[in-house]
């Protein structure tokens, strides 16, 4: 039994939709990098600097109001699965695991009860403040996180130069030291094939995004994480708002598109979505890829609303949940890829004939005729 | 083709990304792929560093001499030992004092990152904060309060206004003991 279980709940707030667009936007997230003067950055560091940087995180947690009642986890501590989950969780990073050679001395999260805040420690730059929130939430994220960097600030000597900022071991994090990223569900662009324009396009704004593409380039998911690329010369609020603007904007076309696919091809979505949900409630074997095209057509079903009683909520679950080391978490053991599937589909069963159910007089041979009144 | 996350024979998934107008992609195999998602740094290690990297100094060919003289090519960080030629291959920086080490370097290097030099955002004070830090931090601070102004949060506004007219205080206070 590993501590973490006492800390089920961390980084899963953002699950309940209750942010702006939450339909399109599964979450949105910031987070800020910081140094502390007088310690080699990660790549350089020696054991005594990444042991004085823990130190010094450990005693200003204390103080801090923001982080009141927060836990303090040192990886090392923790078994490679609850490492897993905290990262399937993005609480921390792949790096900060270290993968092969598991987590380097020093290697810390900080995880907030209270606030979708945490903080990773001894990552490539001392400090990563970050905040976690549902829907498109760029204004809350931000006042979360920036709170909480004030007060860390005056705990923590921080590295700060007055010409190039907030001093970070990337000269592409220097200044703000700030990264903020919306992850979006774009499925009627990418069915229009509309979406290549569109990312294009911002990129051409200043902005970063990735995708995942199965082989033959079709779009796994349709999911797609929007950034702001450059952390120099701008303010936050400046970075934040010209995201939040851009975020608004590819809403706007995603929503045209759903318009589209429903006057010139109506029949087709409709069926496309209702196999999806079907598969999803009754598949005994799914592959991640397969889940993720299936959850789309379901998602995009809800936004539709051609999936009446149906939420997004549990769709957000069923994300987190059925990653591989959740999925071996909930079994209690070690699964090979083939029990993952046969989990994985069973998890998704669970979710959908409980907290999933689509409204019976949805389905059209089941349909009252209409009362009235 | 292997996976290029774990080696694993059957890549099936690729990561993708634009950054700066330039594709990127990564071949994943489906464990991977379900691991790493879309969600992750969004600038990948040495992209686009290595380009511009390149750039900075003098190239690679003319190894020994004229990278030496070339400037800076053999300089170390006081502090953590890094030089040059190491932030070039790796293109991170060891220590808070590599950026005054290599500043002139950094700078040219960040306009074409950043397309600027210049921080603009929140001014950090340290405890002892000087009369020019101050003016800083006040500048950025009225920012926030026409921001705040303008969005109509004005519980945040009323702060902001306290802290600067606190700040105009103790400037005036430090000044005046001069
Ligand atoms: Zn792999
Ligand atoms: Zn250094």
């Amino acid at each position: 039994m590993s501590d973490l279980d006492s800390a089920a709940d961390f980084g899963l707030a953002w699950l309940d939709a209750s942010g702006e667009h939450a339909d399109i936007v599964l979450s949105t997230r910031i987070r800020l990098a910081r140094n502390l003067q007088g310690h080699a950055f990660g790549s350089r560091a020696r054991v005594n600097d990444r042991a004085a940087v823990l130190d010094r995180m450990a005693a200003a947690r204390r103080k801090v109001p923001h982080l009141a009642g927060s836990e303090l986890h040192e990886l090392e501590s923790l078994s490679a699965r609850d490492r897993k989950v905290l990262m399937e969780r993005r609480l921390v990073s792949r790096d900060l695991l270290g993968e092969s050679s598991g987590p380097a001395q020093g290697s810390a999260v900080v995880l907030s009860h209270e606030r979708p805040i945490s903080v990773m420690v001894n990552e490539e730059d001392h400090l990563r403040l970050q905040s976690l929130a549902s829907g498109l939430s760029l204004r809350s994220a931000w006042t979360a996180v920036d709170a909480l960097d004030e007060e860390l600030g005056q705990e923590l000597p921080y590295a700060f130069h007055h010409e190039f900022g907030y001093l970070t071991s990337c000269p592409t994090n220097v200044g703000t030291g700030l990264r903020a990223s919306v992850l979006l569900h774009l499925p009627a662009l990418v069915l229009t094939k509309e979406i290549g324009k569109v990312l294009q396009g911002l990129s051409q704004m200043g902005l970063t995004f990735r995708g995942l593409y199965g082989e033959g380039s079709e779009v796994v998911g349709n999911f797609f994480q929007l950034s702001n690329q450059t952390t120099l010369g701008k303010s936050e609020e400046d970075l934040i708002d010209h995201l939040d603007r851009m975020v608004r904007q590819v809403i706007r076309y995603e929503t045209k598109a759903r318009q589209i696919l429903m006057r010139d091809a109506a029949g087709v979505t409709e069926d496309k979505i209702w196999r999806a949900y079907g598969l999803l409630r009754y598949a005994r074997s799914l592959s991640f890829e397969e889940l993720m095209n299936l959850l789309s057509g379901v998602r995009l079903g809800v936004g539709l609303k051609l999936l009446p009683g149906l939420r997004v909520y549990p769709l957000n679950k069923v994300m987190i949940f059925t990653q591989p080391a959740h999925l071996e978490e909930a079994a209690g053991r070690e699964l090979s890829s083939r029990e993952s599937d046969a989990h994985r589909a069973a998890y998704v069963r669970e979710i959908l004939s409980t907290e999933g159910r689509v409204r019976p007089d949805s389905d059209p041979d089941d349909a009252p005729t209409e009362p009235s009144g | 083709m292997t996976c290029e996350n774990c080696g694993a024979d059957k890549p099936v998934i690729q990561l993708t990304q634009i950054v700066d107008d330039e594709m990127r992609t990564l071949h994943l195999c489906e464990k991977c792929a379900a691991e790493q998602g879309v969600e992750g740094n969004p600038v990948p290690e040495n992209f686009p560093l290595a380009n511009f990297l390149a750039q900075m100094g003098a190239t690679p060919k003319k190894e020994g001499a004229s990278e030496k003289s070339a400037g800076g090519g053999d300089r170390a960080c006081p502090f953590c030992g890094l030089t040059l030629k190491q932030f070039r291959d790796s293109g991170r920086l060891g220590c808070p004092e590599c950026w005054s080490t290599f500043e002139p370097h950094l700078r040219g290097l960040l306009r074409r990152i950043h397309g600027s030099h210049q921080h603009v955002g929140k001014v950090y004070l340290t405890p002892n904060p000087t009369d020019s830090q101050l003016e800083r931090q006040i500048g950025a601070l009225r920012r926030k309060l026409e921001r705040a102004v303008e969005l109509e949060e004005f519980e945040q506004a009323a702060e902001l206004r306290d802290r600067i007219h606190e700040l105009e205080h103790s400037e005036s206070a430090g000044s005046g003991h001069e």
